[in-house]
């Protein structure tokens, strides 16, 4: 715990014109510290800028004002460094399993040397079988594991997870959540994962950060101090439970209507 | 007790519909076998009218030594190559027969083509009887089905040759079009700069059909053959192009993201993320290249080639030898069928991700 901190984010401003014209401040004066092998959950009602942190931490996007460092340089690409988990939807449909997870290593150049490693990934994530099937022949929960088993074949120093189980059903869910602590355990890679499911951020983080819409900023950051595996039913989980879904409501009375007729 | 016992009988009742399902799609042996040979009846049909139908009409019947292959001398007249051709189309059909009967599915699609088989043998018969027998068909334009079989009795390796040149004017005129298309396609998907300097003269230039340039082809290319190079590669350049660049151009910003945050830089973005993703449109502009380059390369054989199955046609046309300008047009079905067969096998192969997600 004592582990220094690996990624900075100081003072970030992100504004965006939205297509009705209007200026939209997606993040306004965030900062947030994540140490070395930490698990950090984003968390806030749709709109509140937790994507738009994200991409810019994964370098997709650049902040108008303020910085996001790594290990002491400053982000300003997209790294395999950086690994990035998007939501459903996001294998290459020409490759199989197989080949979406070796495409790092074929993109990175390196893929004649680390060959083996597709076949431990795929062992690792359990789709031994399916290797030679294409996205749209395995289930959703599968397709979600071979994404994260692409973004780590390339050893990065974080994960940075954009709610990667948001379609899923709650069993494979669940199920996919212990995969991911497992992987978590196995490297301790820094995990930063964007959610809107409170249990999920409870089950899964050291901490907690809770953002509030318009402009986005971070309201608040807990502590998870509960040991692993953690029981959804203990009396502890449900009481954070309800504190974070009171801070999202108090968060949210300011909130407009998100679609209008 | 009741609620189980009804579930139970539901349960029968679906299974014993399920088996009279199955049973209604199981094609039995006694019936692929009457089907299969009402298939060939009208072939067989055909043999016998050209067999024993009489020869009312004066026609001379003559007798050509065909070497086949190059090394089987033969003597052969046309009813006696026509005979052959009807027998080989019975064994080809009875082979497939054969191949049928292993596997339901494939004798259904067998018994599903029995009548249109029967129909085909029954209209060459008639065919023979109008067009050889009585010559009741005006000639020499319609001449009968054993009458088309005299051009390749006659001079088979001089239709080789023309069939071997269009071959070539096709292969070269159309893999290059095809080649450049995808490459200028990707240029403008790629490029904001080409896509407004290149895609408007390609909209406009586009749909001017390729023998338009045929004047200026001829005079601008030392010979004939690249000339009608050069027009079958901008008619199959054009839907190729505008294909391609569509789908490179269509590529979900994701994928893209997602082969960046893996350290992809550009040529794997253009090689393997925007082409793979374009593949579809790719081959839909590559099958409607292939239909204008069939076109364009008829004609351009008509117009000014010195070989060719068009120069064939024409040629024949000339000399009223109109049973000649059949049998090029049936080469033509047969070779051109083929070509799109062949490219429809590598688009199958090529595209085998989708299977599954389209239809």
């Amino acid at each position: 715990m004592s582990e220094p901190a690996l990624i900075e984010i100081r003072n970030v401003f992100r504004n965006y014109i939205d297509t009705y014209d209007n200026k939209v401040e997606a993040l306004s004066d965030v900062s947030l510290s994540v140490r070395k092998g930490e698990f950090v959950s984003i968390i806030g009602s749709s709109g509140c800028g937790k994507t738009t942190l994200l991409r810019l931490l994964a370098g997709l996007d650049v902040p108008n004002f303020g910085s996001l460092t790594i290990d002491g340089h400053e982000i300003k690409n997209p790294d395999p460094e950086r690994g990035y988990v998007f939501q459903q939807g996001s294998l290459f449909p020409w490759l199989t399993v197989e080949k979406n997870i070796a495409a790092g290593l074929k993109a990175r150049g390196v893929y004649k040397k680390q060959k083996a490693d597709v076949a431990k990934y795929i062992d690792l994530i359990g789709l031994n079988g399916f290797e030679k099937s294409y996205p749209h022949q395995i289930s959703g929960g599968m397709a979600q594991r071979v994404a994260i088993a692409r973004a780590l074949i390339n050893r990065p120093t974080a994960l940075l997870l954009d709610e990667p189980m948001g379609a899923l059903d709650s069993f494979t869910r669940a199920d996919l959540q212990d995969k991911l602590l497992e992987l978590w355990k196995r490297d301790r890679t820094t995990m930063v994962l964007v959610t809107h499911d409170v249990d999920e951020a409870i089950y899964l983080s050291d901490r907690i950060v809770i953002m509030t819409p318009r402009p986005g900023k971070i309201s608040e950051i807990l502590e998870v101090k509960l040991p692993r595996p953690r029981d959804r039913a203990d009396a502890e989980f449900n009481m954070l439970r309800s504190k974070i879904l009171e801070k999202l409501h108090l968060a949210s009375t300011k909130q407009v209507p998100e679609y209008q007729i | 007790m009741d609620i189980k016992l009804s579930t139970a009988t539901g349960n029968m009742l679906s299974k014993e519909k399920e088996r009279q399902h199955l049973a209604k799609n199981i094609v039995s042996d006694k019936k692929f076998l009457l089907r299969a040979l009402f298939s060939i009846t009208g072939l067989i049909a055909a043999i016998f009218v050209n067999h024993f139908f009489p020869q009312i009409a004066d026609v001379k019947i003559k007798t050509y030594n065909v070497n086949l292959l190059g090394l089987f001398p033969v003597k052969l007249n046309i009813t006696k190559a026509y005979s052959i051709v009807l027998i080989t189309i019975i064994l080809i059909y009875a082979g497939i027969g054969i191949y049928s009967w292993f596997d339901n599915d494939r004798r259904k699609k067998y018994i599903n083509r029995a009548p249109f088989r029967f129909a085909c043998g029954i209209a060459l018969s008639v065919w023979d009887i109008l067009g050889t027998k009585t010559l009741l068909l005006p000639q020499p334009f319609f001449p009968g089905p054993s009458r088309i079989l005299e051009a390749p009795l006659m001079e088979g390796g001089y239709i080789f040759e023309n069939i071997l040149y269009s071959l070539r004017l096709f292969t070269a005129g159309f893999v290059s079009g095809v080649v450049l298309g995808i490459v200028t396609g990707v240029l403008i998907g790629w490029f904001p700069k080409v896509y407004y300097w290149v895609s408007p003269v390609l909209r406009i230039t586009g749909v001017i059909p390729a023998v338009a340039w045929m004047p200026f082809a001829l005079t601008l290319f030392p010979t004939p053959f690249l000339a009608a190079v050069f027009l079958i590669v901008i008619c199959a350049w054009f839907p190729v192009a505008f294909l391609t660049a569509q789908g490179i151009s269509g590529t979900q910003k994701v994928y893209y993201e997602v082969a960046k945050t893996l350290g992809a830089r550009t040529p794997y973005l253009v090689f393997r993320v925007a082409i793979p993703n374009a593949l579809p449109q790719i081959f839909t502009g590559i099958s409607t290249a292939n239909a204008f380059a069939f076109t364009t390369l008829v004609i351009s054989e008509m117009m000014g080639q010195p070989g060719g199955l068009g120069y064939y046609i024409n040629a024949s046309r000339v000399w009223s030898a109109y049973y000649k300008v059949f049998a090029a047009i049936i080469i033509m079905a047969i070779l051109f069928s083929l070509i799109m067969l062949a490219i429809g096998a590598i688009q199958n192969w090529m595209l085998r991700w989708q299977r599954g997600i389209v239809k």
